[in-house]
C-alpha cells in the first residue's frame, strides 16, 4: 500500500519554510494512522492466509514430518477423482469467465446508456440483489429453483426436459449450471463496479466520439470498453481465484441431491476429502498448492495483460 | 489454502461450542430422527444434562461423522460424548488411531458395559461394529429387509403376495399390463439398490476380507439383480422417485407390495407424511429369496451409537446408552429395536395394535434371522458410488447392464483410495 501524499501548499514567502516542516510532519501523522488502519487486516491476513498458506507448503512437501519431496503430488495426481476435478472446474471457470466478461460489460454499458433515471437505479438495485445473499444461502434458493417438482420456473425445466431433481443436476450440464448460479450471485455487483468505472470515463471523450459519428454500440465498442481494460482483468483475476476454489455450491448440491452430485466434484472437494476422509493433509495440502500456483500464475498474466499496475 | 481456512473456520466453531467439563453433561451428535428418544431420555435422567447437536446422521454415506471428528482431533479438543450414525461402516475408521490421535470408538466390552447387558442383544446384531472380538458400538435397530405389500389392494386385483423375486418380477409384468400406474418399489434413494436389491439378491458386489475388497457385478446373481432391475423400470413397476419425496407420496396410494428393512414400518407406513396406511391395509412378509436360492435378507442400516474414547464423562455416557438401546418405549426409534427385550416388546405391541394385517412378528423375525453375510462393512458406503453413476446414469435413461460395470469400477476406487486393496 503507498503512503497517502499529503498535499503540499506552498503559501508564499517566508511561511515557506514552516509551511514545509508542517506538512512533513503531517504527513508522518497519516503514515502512522495509515499503519494502524491496516494492522489489524495485515494481522488477519498473516493468521489466517499467510500462515496457513505457508503450513500448507510445508505439509504438502512432508508426510509424518519427514521431507517427501514431490511424493504427495504425484499421489494426488495419479488419484483417479483429480483428472475429472480438474475437467469440472475448468468448464466451470470457462463458461463463467466468458459469460461474466461479455454479459457483465453489456449490462453495464446498456444501464450506463439508460437515461431515465429512475429506470437505471432500479436496474442496478436490481442487479444488486442476489448479491445480498451469502455464498450457502443463494444455493439454497437454487435447490428449490432447479427441482421441477418444487420450482417457480417448472416450465422453463420442463421444456428443456429436466422431469426431476436428479436430472437437472446431471454431471455433463452441472458447469453451466454451476455458472448460472454463480453468475446470479455475483455478477450484479461487478455490473456496479463496471458502471462506476463508466462514470469516471470523462465526457469530454465521449462527447468527441459522437460528434466524430459515432453510435452507441461503436462508442461502447472503441472507447468504453477499451477503457474498462483494467477493470476487466481486476474482475476476472478475482473471479478466477474464486472459481477455482469451487466448493459451496457443489458440496450443497452434492447434500441436497443425496450424492448425485458427487462428493469429489471439484478440487477444493477432493482436498476436504483427502484431509477429513482420509486423514491425509498432506495430499490435501497438495490439492491446495496446485491451486494457488495455477491461481497465482494465471493471476500475474492477467495483471500484465491488463496493464493493472500501469499509471495513466 | 481454502481447505485450511475452512477447517480452522470450523475447528473455531467447535472450540467455541460448549466444551466437555467434569459436570455431568454430555454432547450428543444424532439425526432429527433419533430427538424424541433423546429427549424421553432427559425427561427420565434430570441428572444428566444434554447438549444435542443434530446433524444429518451420515445419510447416504456424507461422511458426517468422520469428517468432523477428524476436525476434532486436528483440533485436540470439540471431541462429542456419543455420536448415532445411520451407516453401518463407522467402526472400520473410528476403531483405529489416526494420524497419532487415539481411535475415537471407546470399546464397549472391556471392561466399559457389562457383558450381561451386551448379552441383552439379538444374536448377530452386534456384528458390523464388532472387529477382531472387540465391540465398538451399539446397534440401535435391527433394518433386515423383508417384503411389504397393499393386502387391500392385492385382493381387490386378485393377486396373490409373491414369495420369491421370480414371482415379484411376474407381479410386475401383471400389473403393468392390467393395471398401469400401480407400481411395487422404488429405486430412487441410493440405499435401495445396494442394500434391498443386490444384498438380498445375494450379489457379492460389496465384500471385505481383511484388507482385500471385491466387487463382482457380473456374478450370477449379480446379473439377475440387474436384470430385475431393468425389467422392472422397462415396465414402470419400479419408480425412480425417492421414497421420501413428493412425488412418491403423491402416487403412494399406487403402490402395491414394496421390499425393504423393518422401519418402512415407522418410517413409510404410520408416518402420515409418507404412505400413510390405514389400520390393517399394509402387511408384511418374510423376504423375497431367488426360487432356487438360499433363504436370505439384506439390510438397510440399522445406526448405530458410539461412545467417545475422549469423554470426560463415562457414567453419563453408560447411562445414555443402556437408556437409549433398551428402553421399551423408545429403543429402536421407530424400528426393530435391536436389543432383545425392547424388541420383544415392540414387536408385541405392533401385533397387538393390529396395524398390520398377516403375521408381522413372524414376517419381522425370519428377515432378523437370514441377513445376508456376505456384505461388507469397509469404511466407505456403497450409496456414494450409487449416487454417483447409477442414480444419474437411469434417470438419463441408461440401464443397469449398462452402467454396472462402471458402478463396480467407482466402488473399487473408493476402496483403493481408502487404502483397500483390490480383488
Amino acid at each position: 500500500m503507498s503512503t497517502p501524499h499529503a498535499t503540499t501548499v506552498h503559501p508564499q514567502g517566508g511561511g515557506l519554510r514552516r509551511a514545509s516542516l508542517r506538512g512533513a510532519s503531517v504527513e508522518r501523522a497519516q503514515g502512522r494512522i495509515g499503519l494502524v488502519f491496516v494492522s489489524l487486516y495485515a494481522l488477519f491476513l498473516l493468521a489466517f492466509g499467510v500462515m496457513p498458506s505457508l503450513y500448507a507448503v510445508f505439509l504438502a512437501f512432508t508426510k509424518r514430518g519427514a521431507f517427501v519431496g514431490f511424493d504427495n503430488f504425484v499421489k494426488v495426481f495419479k488419484d483417479y477423482r483429480f483428472l475429472p476435478a480438474v475437467e469440472h472446474v475448468g468448464l466451470y471457470l470457462l463458461v463463467w469467465l466468458v459469460s461474466l466478461v461479455v454479459l457483465v460489460v453489456l449490462l453495464a454499458v446498456i444501464v450506463h446508456a439508460v437515461g431515465v433515471r429512475w429506470l437505471s437505479t432500479s436496474m442496478r438495485f436490481i442487479y444488486y440483489i442476489p448479491g445480498a445473499l451469502a455464498g450457502a444461502s443463494s444455493v439454497m434458493v437454487w435447490l428449490f429453483v432447479l427441482d421441477p417438482t418444487v420450482s417457480p420456473v417448472s416450465f422453463l425445466l420442463h421444456a428443456l426436459g429436466f422431469g426431476s431433481f436428479v436430472e437437472t443436476v446431471q454431471a455433463d450440464h452441472l458447469p453451466i449450471t454451476l455458472a448460472v448460479i454463480a453468475f446470479w450471485t455475483g455478477a450484479g455487483g461487478w455490473i456496479l463496479v463496471m458502471y462506476g468505472a463508466l462514470n469516471n470515463i470523462s465526457r469530454d471523450v465521449i462527447e468527441a466520439a459522437r460528434v466524430d459519428g459515432a453510435g452507441p454500440v461503436r462508442t461502447a465498442w472503441f472507447i468504453q470498453i477499451p477503457l474498462l481494460r483494467k477493470w476487466i482483468s481486476y474482475m476476472v483475476i478475482l473471479s478466477f481465484a474464486g472459481g477455482t476454489q469451487l466448493f459451496v455450491e457443489p458440496r450443497v448440491l452434492s447434500q441436497a441431491s443425496r450424492g448425485v452430485v458427487s462428493q469429489d466434484y471439484s478440487l477444493n472437494q477432493l482436498a476436504f476429502l483427502y484431509a477429513f476422509k482420509q486423514s491425509d493433509f498432506n495430499g490435501s495440502a497438495a490439492i491446495s498448492l496446485v491451486l494457488l500456483v495455477v491461481s497465482l500464475g494465471l493471476s500475474i498474466y492477467f495483471v500484465f495483460r491488463g496493464g493493472l499496475f500501469e499509471r495513466v | 489454502m481454502n481447505t485450511l481456512r475452512i477447517s480452522l473456520a470450523l475447528s473455531a466453531l467447535l472450540v467455541a461450542s460448549p466444551a466437555i467439563s467434569a459436570d455431568s453433561q454430555i454432547t450428543i451428535w444424532a439425526d432429527a430422527t433419533r430427538q424424541p428418544a433423546i429427549e424421553a431420555f432427559e425427561a427420565a435422567h434430570p441428572e444428566v444434562k444434554v447438549n444435542l447437536v443434530v446433524d444429518d446422521g451420515s445419510s447416504g454415506g456424507s461422511g458426517t461423522f468422520q469428517t468432523k471428528i477428524a476436525l476434532a482431533d486436528q483440533a485436540g479438543e470439540g471431541w462429542p460424548d456419543v455420536v448415532f450414525s445411520t451407516q453401518q461402516n463407522d467402526a472400520a475408521w473410528a476403531s483405529k488411531e489416526t494420524n497419532g490421535v487415539q481411535a475415537f470408538a471407546m470399546p464397549l466390552n472391556k471392561g466399559f458395559l457389562d457383558q450381561a447387558f451386551l448379552d441383552g442383544y439379538i444374536p448377530g446384531a452386534l456384528d458390523p461394529v464388532t472387529i477382531d472380538g472387540t465391540v465398538y458400538g451399539l446397534r440401535n435397530d435391527l433394518a433386515p429387509v423383508l417384503f411389504w405389500y397393499n393386502k387391500a389392494l392385492l385382493d381387490q386385483f386378485g393377486y396373490d403376495a409373491p414369495k420369491t423375486w421370480e414371482d415379484y418380477q411376474a407381479l410386475g409384468d401383471k400389473l403393468a399390463k392390467d393395471h398401469p400406474g400401480y407400481f411395487l418399489g422404488s429405486i430412487g434413494d441410493s440405499f435401495e439398490g445396494p442394500y434391498i436389491y443386490y444384498w438380498s439378491g445375494q450379489a457379492p458386489v460389496f465384500q471385505v476380507k481383511g484388507d482385500a475388497f471385491t466387487s463382482n457385478t457380473t456374478d450370477p446373481n449379480a446379473k439377475k439383480v440387474s436384470d430385475l432391475i431393468d425389467h422392472m423400470l422397462k415396465n414402470g413397476t419400479l419408480t425412480q422417485d425417492s421414497v421420501f419425496g413428493a412425488s412418491f407420496v403423491a402416487k403412494a396410494d399406487h403402490l402395491v407390495a414394496i421390499p425393504g428393512p423393518a422401519w418402512y414400518a415407522g418410517a413409510l407406513f404410520q408416518n402420515p407424511g409418507g404412505v400413510n396406511a390405514k389400520p390393517g391395509q399394509w402387511a408384511a412378509a418374510p423376504p423375497l429369496t431367488w426360487s432356487n436360492g438360499d433363504k436370505v435378507t439384506g439390510n438397510v442400516g440399522g445406526g448405530v451409537w458410539y461412545a467417545s474414547s475422549h469423554t470426560a464423562n463415562p457414567d453419563a455416557v453408560k447411562t445414555f446408552l443402556q437408556f437409549i438401546v433398551s428402553n421399551e418405549k423408545t429403543a429402536g426409534t421407530g424400528g426393530l429395536p435391536a436389543y432383545k427385550a425392547a424388541a420383544d416388546a415392540w414387536l408385541d405391541a405392533q401385533a397387538k395394535s393390529g396395524f398390520y394385517a398377516g403375521d408381522f412378528k413372524g414376517a419381522i423375525s425370519t428377515a432378523a434371522a437370514s441377513v445376508w453375510s456376505g456384505w461388507g462393512f469397509p469404511n466407505f458406503s456403497p450409496e456414494t458410488a450409487w449416487a454417483k453413476i447409477i442414480t444419474p446414469g437411469l434417470a438419463a435413461g441408461k440401464t443397469m447392464a449398462d452402467l454396472s460395470a462402471d458402478w463396480q469400477k467407482e466402488m473399487q476406487n473408493e476402496a483403493q483410495v481408502v487404502g483397500y486393496t483390490v480383488n
